[in-house]
C-alpha cells in the first residue's frame, strides 16, 4: 500500500519529492525552500534546477541530459552529481518515487 | 570545466542547508519559518507533562474563526513558512478544516499537532482535502495500560492507534510523538517498532522538559540516570538501524546535561506561538515568567511589530541581558545561558543562568534533587485539567 520508504536514486529512477515536502519560492527571503515536518531546508541554485525536474515523469537519466545539453557539460559528470545529491536529499526522506500503477 | 562543476567546486556548503540554522545567523531577528498556533487550551487529555501553561485559556477567551484567519493571512505576508495547528486539542476547534483550507490557500504549509481522539475518519479526510500537510499525534505509551493511565482518559490508545492507520491510509504523512518520563521510558523499544508498524515517517524521542504541569508532576516523573543512559542507547541503535526509514528526533531531559540547551533557538530568534486567546509569545511557557507584558494579535500592532520591537521579545534577545556567569562565558552566543523558563522556574529570576548548566551555582542542587525524586516511589499524578489540577486516585482515568 505504502511506496517504500527508502529509495536507492539510479538513473532509471523517477523521482518526485513527497506530499510532505514541498519545494517552493520564498518571496520574502528570496530563496527556494523545501519545506518538510519540521524542517526547512534551503536548497543551493543546482539542487532547484535539479528538483524542478522531479515530477515523477522524467528519469534521472533524462535530467542528466537535459542538464548536460544547457551547461554544455560532460554527463558522465553531472550524472554522478546529480545522483549524489538527489540521495542524500533520499536519505534525508524528502524524496520519493512514483508509485506504479495498480489498477 | 562545466559551469554546474565549477559551481560546485566554488560552493563548499551542503546542496540543503537548514534554513532556521542559517537564518538565525544571517539576519537577526527575521520573521521565524515556523510558528506554533495553540488555537484552544481545551483538551479530553489530562496529561500531567502538558506544556501549557497552568492558567488555562478559557474557552471564551479564543479567537474567533475570522481572528484567526486573519491571522493567518498575515503571517503568510511577512514571510512565515510553516503553521503548527497545536493546543490544547486544535480538532476541539469546530472550525480546524476552514483554518487549515485558509492556511493552505495562503501558501503556508500546515502541521496538525493533535491527540487524536476527537477525529473520526470523515474529519480527517476532510482535513487531508483543505491541505494539511501533516500529520503529528501524540502517544503515552505503547499499549492501553501506561498510555491511558498517563492521558488520563479511558480508550484514548486504541483511538490513537486507529487515527494513526487512517492517516496512512490517507496518504498523509505521520510523526509519532512520544513524551517520556520515568514511568514510561521501559517501553521505548516498542515504542519506536510502535513508529515502524504505523509506517510513520518520524519518531520524536521527547523527554518531558519541566515547566509548568510537569514541574509540579515532577517527582512522578524525572527519569533516573540509568534510563537516560539506556534511553541514548536504544535512540542511537535505531536511528542506525532504521536509517532512510524512520527518522528518529530525540530531546535529552536538561536536568542530566552538562550544558544546558539552546532553548527555542535562542529567545526571540527563531520562533514564536500564539496563545488561544491571541498573545504572541517567544516560548510557550513564557506566560510562567511573571513581570512580563504580552502583546496580543487584538491590539493595534502589527504580528511583525510585536515580533521586532515588543518589551517582551527584546528583553531577553541577544547576550546583553546576561548576567555572571553568563555574561563573560565562551559558550554564551552558543546556549544563550539556556531556558528562560527553566531560570525563572528554579531561581525565581529569568535573567539567571538556566541551572541545567553545570556553570549555575544551583547546578548541584538541582541535579540532586532530580535524583532524589528519580528515586522517590511518588508516582501519583496531578493531572492537568481547567480546575488547577486533580491529583491521580479519583474516578477518571484508566
Amino acid at each position: 500500500m505504502a511506496a517504500p520508504r527508502h529509495i536507492t536514486v539510479s538513473e532509471t529512477s523517477r523521482p518526485m519529492l513527497p506530499r510532505h515536502a514541498r519545494l517552493k519560492f520564498d518571496e520574502t527571503r528570496k530563496v527556494w525552500v523545501i519545506l518538510a515536518p519540521e524542517r526547512v531546508l534551503a536548497p543551493d541554485e543546482i539542487a532547484v534546477e535539479v528538483l524542478q525536474l522531479c515530477d515523477g515523469v522524467r528519469s534521472v537519466a533524462t535530467m542528466a541530459d537535459a542538464l548536460a545539453a544547457k551547461y554544455a557539460a560532460p554527463r558522465g559528470a553531472i550524472l554522478t552529481d546529480v545522483i549524489a545529491m538527489l540521495q542524500d536529499l533520499a536519505d534525508k526522506g524528502f524524496l520519493t518515487e512514483a508509485r506504479e500503477k495498480t489498477e | 570545466m562545466s559551469e554546474l562543476a565549477d559551481h560546485r567546486a566554488t560552493e563548499a556548503r551542503e546542496s540543503f542547508s537548514v534554513l532556521e540554522r542559517q537564518k538565525s545567523v544571517a539576519e537577526t531577528h527575521g520573521i521565524p519559518v515556523a510558528v506554533l498556533l495553540e488555537l484552544t487550551h481545551r483538551c479530553p487529555l489530562q496529561c500531567p507533562y502538558c506544556s501549557n501553561p497552568i492558567e488555562l485559556d478559557r474557552g471564551s477567551s479564543e479567537l474567533t474563526t475570522d481572528e484567526w484567519k486573519k491571522v493567518l493571512t498575515e503571517l503568510a505576508e511577512i514571510g512565515v513558512l510553516q503553521v503548527h495547528f497545536s493546543g490544547g486539542e486544535p480538532t476541539a476547534r469546530k472550525d480546524l478544516v476552514e483554518l487549515v483550507r485558509h492556511a493552505n490557500d495562503a501558501g503556508l504549509y500546515t502541521n496538525l499537532i493533535t491527540s487524536a481522539v476527537l477525529l473520526p475518519r470523515d474529519r480527517l479526510a476532510a482535513l487531508a482535502d483543505a491541505g494539511l500537510c501533516h500529520v503529528q499525534i501524540s502517544f503515552q505509551g505503547n499499549e492501553p495500560i501506561v498510555a491511558d493511565r498517563v492521558a488520563g482518559l479511558k480508550d484514548s490508545h486504541r483511538r490513537k492507534i486507529e487515527v494513526a492507520k487512517w492517516t496512512r491510509e490517507l496518504d498523509l504523512p505521520l510523526t509519532v510523538n512520544a513524551v517520556m518520563h520515568r514511568q514510561n521510558l521501559h517501553q521505548l523499544a516498542d515504542i519506536i517498532q510502535m513508529a515502524v508498524d504505523l509506517d510513520a515517517d518520524r519518531l520524536e524521542v521527547a523527554n518531558v522538559q519541566y515547566y509548568g504541569w510537569a514541574l509540579k508532576n515532577r517527582a512522578a516523573l524525572m527519569p533516573t540516570l540509568q534510563q537516560i543512559e539506556e534511553t541514548s542507547r536504544l535512540v542511537e541503535e535505531a536511528r542506525e538501524r532504521l536509517k532512510g526509514t524512520l527518522t528518529i528526533d530525540y530531546v535529552v531531559p536538561d536536568y542530566y546535561a552538562l550544558r544546558p540547551k539552546k532553548c527555542m533557538g535562542g529567545w526571540g530568534r527563531q520562533f514564536f506561538n500564539i496563545s488561544p486567546a491571541g498573545k504572541v509569545l517567544p516560548c510557550h511557557a513564557a506566560e510562567s515568567i511573571t513581570g512580563l507584558e504580552f502583546e496580543s494579535v487584538r491590539s493595534n500592532h502589527s504580528i511583525a511589530w510585536i515580533w521586532q520591537n515588543s518589551d517582551a521579545f527584546n528583553r531577553y534577545r541577544g547576550t546583553a541581558w546576561m548576567k555572571e556567569p553568563c555574561r563573560s562565558c565562551e559558550f554564551r552566543e552558543i546556549d544563550l545561558g539556556g531556558c528562560r523558563c527553566q531560570a525563572f522556574a528554579l531561581t525565581g529570576d529569568a535573567g539567571n543562568t538556566d541551572p541545567a548548566c553545570t556553570l549555575s551555582p544551583l547546578h548541584e542542587a538541582v541535579f540532586k534533587q532530580a535524583e532524589l525524586e528519580a528515586a522517590s516511589e511518588e508516582n501519583r499524578f496531578l493531572y492537568r485539567n481547567f480546575a488547577g489540577g486533580t491529583p491521580e486516585g479519583g474516578d477518571h482515568g484508566a
